[in-house]
């Protein structure tokens, strides 16, 4: 048993499922920004997505080829590793499967990358199979680019951080490589129920 | 330097208020004990979980104020009216209470001692705190680091550390600040009355910048940090903290 802080009560929310909320994490009705850098801002005519490392041939998509993929609307609850967790975000995006598809790849691994140099690394198997999306929508508009836009990638089932913002592509990886946070004390998977925030977790 | 590096698992530890100050109307400084705290580096932040007596836990990030020193460790923290934890660490904690803390957390975001140029540290409103522990650590290691720091507040009497770093402004040692009040200034005030913006940046920023540090509610980061970019500084010398209108 924790030890009790006198006198603490709380502001407990009626409204939030228990089922939906993490452990440690608190429901917030805005949409804060945490990037640790500058927001880049890519023009569209210089913008491409690209698969790139351990594939059989880099696949490319210009943002005219992007924005011309079969999309999906996504509502989603998304659990940031700064303890918010923000329920029924509506999202626009297209599904990494679409992206995937075709490519020959014995990797198992995925670093994301982006404009302004930031990196996460997932395991492929978190980006298949209906479980993340390229989104440049979010609340029926564009995604803004503090917030990501033109594209970030949308991992729901793990910490915000995976879902990188200014997504420019992915690179194919036989190894399990740590990015920007994870290089920087934060876990390397990041499983929100399981609170895998930092290194050790 | 001890502590930098965080091995193995970090263990929510027993913190024990030792003593609380205000800073100003809406900001205290908590000095805690943390038995066995391992050390930290200048800008990192501490997770706080707060228990209720049937078990409730909350749990927000903190940014250290203090440098790395035995078991002492300070948070300054600002209390948002409609915050959960904030209140509490700010209205009702006392010397002798005991929540849960662990860290150090962070490793992006941390002093540097030799960045190979001059530091400007940009901090709005309780922004400051992570940049008031690098200003520390800089003293306590006697490094001469040329550094400027821009702090931005509404009013003279919303600058947090104000009587230290006007001591810190009267040493001779490469360390230097610069105010904007946006909201209101006191009778004959010198320096800056405004939101940080470009031309400010300008005026402020040293040409030979190798790293900023950002920190603020996001628009203040947001502008400032396209401020510096849009006057040509690299972006990747561009550190920035966040917080958002949440978070308390």
């Amino acid at each position: 048993m924790p030890i009790v802080s006198r006198g603490f009560r709380g502001r407990r929310r009626d409204d939030a499922p228990r089922d939906r909320v993490p452990p440690g994490q608190y429901v917030t009705d805005d949409f804060p920004v945490l990037s640790a850098g500058p927001t880049p801002h890519t023009p569209l005519d210089e913008w491409d997505f690209t698969i790139v490392g351990e594939v059989d041939e880099q696949h490319r998509w210009t943002w005219d080829e992007f924005r011309a993929l079969p999309s999906e609307t996504i509502t989603v609850d998304i659990s940031c590793v700064t303890k918010w967790t923000k329920l029924d975000m509506v999202w626009e995006g297209v599904p990494v499967d679409a992206l995937l598809d075709g490519v020959e790849t014995s990797a198992e691994y995925v670093t994301a990358f982006c404009d302004g140099g930031y990196t996460t690394n997932l395991p492929l198997a978190d980006l298949t199979g209906g479980k993340a999306w390229i989104a440049s929508g979010y609340g029926g508009e564009p995604l803004e680019p503090e917030h990501g836009g033109p594209a970030r990638l949308l991992v729901p089932h793990l910490y915000f951080w995976k879902s990188a913002k200014w997504v420019r592509g992915l690179r194919l990886t036989e190894t399990d490589e740590p990015g920007f946070w994870e290089s920087n004390g934060y876990h390397i998977y990041g499983d929100p129920w399981k609170e895998q925030r930092y290194w050790g977790d | 330097m001890e502590g930098t590096a965080v091995l193995g698992r970090l263990n929510w530890q027993v913190a024990e208020v030792a003593d609380v100050w205000p800073e100003t109307d809406r900001v205290k400084t908590l000095a805690l004990d943390v038995e066995g705290w391992p050390g930290h580096r200048a800008g990192q932040h501490v997770d706080v979980r707060l228990t209720a007596d049937d078990g409730y836990q909350a749990q927000r990030s903190y940014s250290i104020a203090s440098t790395a020193g035995g078991s002492r460790v300070e948070l300054t923290i600002e209390q948002i009216d409609d915050g959960e934890v904030s209140p509490y660490l700010t209205e009702e904690a006392r010397s002798g209470d005991r929540f849960e803390l662990r860290g150090p957390v962070g490793g992006y975001f941390v002093w540097d001692p030799n960045p190979g140029g001059s530091v400007l540290l940009v901090g709005g409103g309780s922004g400051v705190v992570p940049l008031m522990a690098m200003v520390r650590q800089r003293v306590a290691n006697g490094d001469t680091v040329r550094t400027r720091m821009l702090y931005s507040a509404r009013s003279w009497e919303d600058v947090i550390y104000r009587d230290e770093l006007e001591r810190h402004d009267q040493r001779v040692d490469g360390f230097e600040i610069v105010y904007t009040l946006t909201r209101e200034q006191p009778p004959g005030w010198k320096g800056y009355g405004r939101r940080v913006d470009r031309e400010l940046l300008a005026e402020v920023a040293p040409e030979e910048l190798a790293v900023a540090f950002v920190c603020g509610p996001t628009p203040f980061v947001e502008a400032v940090a396209e401020g510096l970019v849009g006057l040509g500084h690299e972006p990747a010398r561009i550190k920035t903290e966040r917080f958002g209108p949440t978070g308390g």
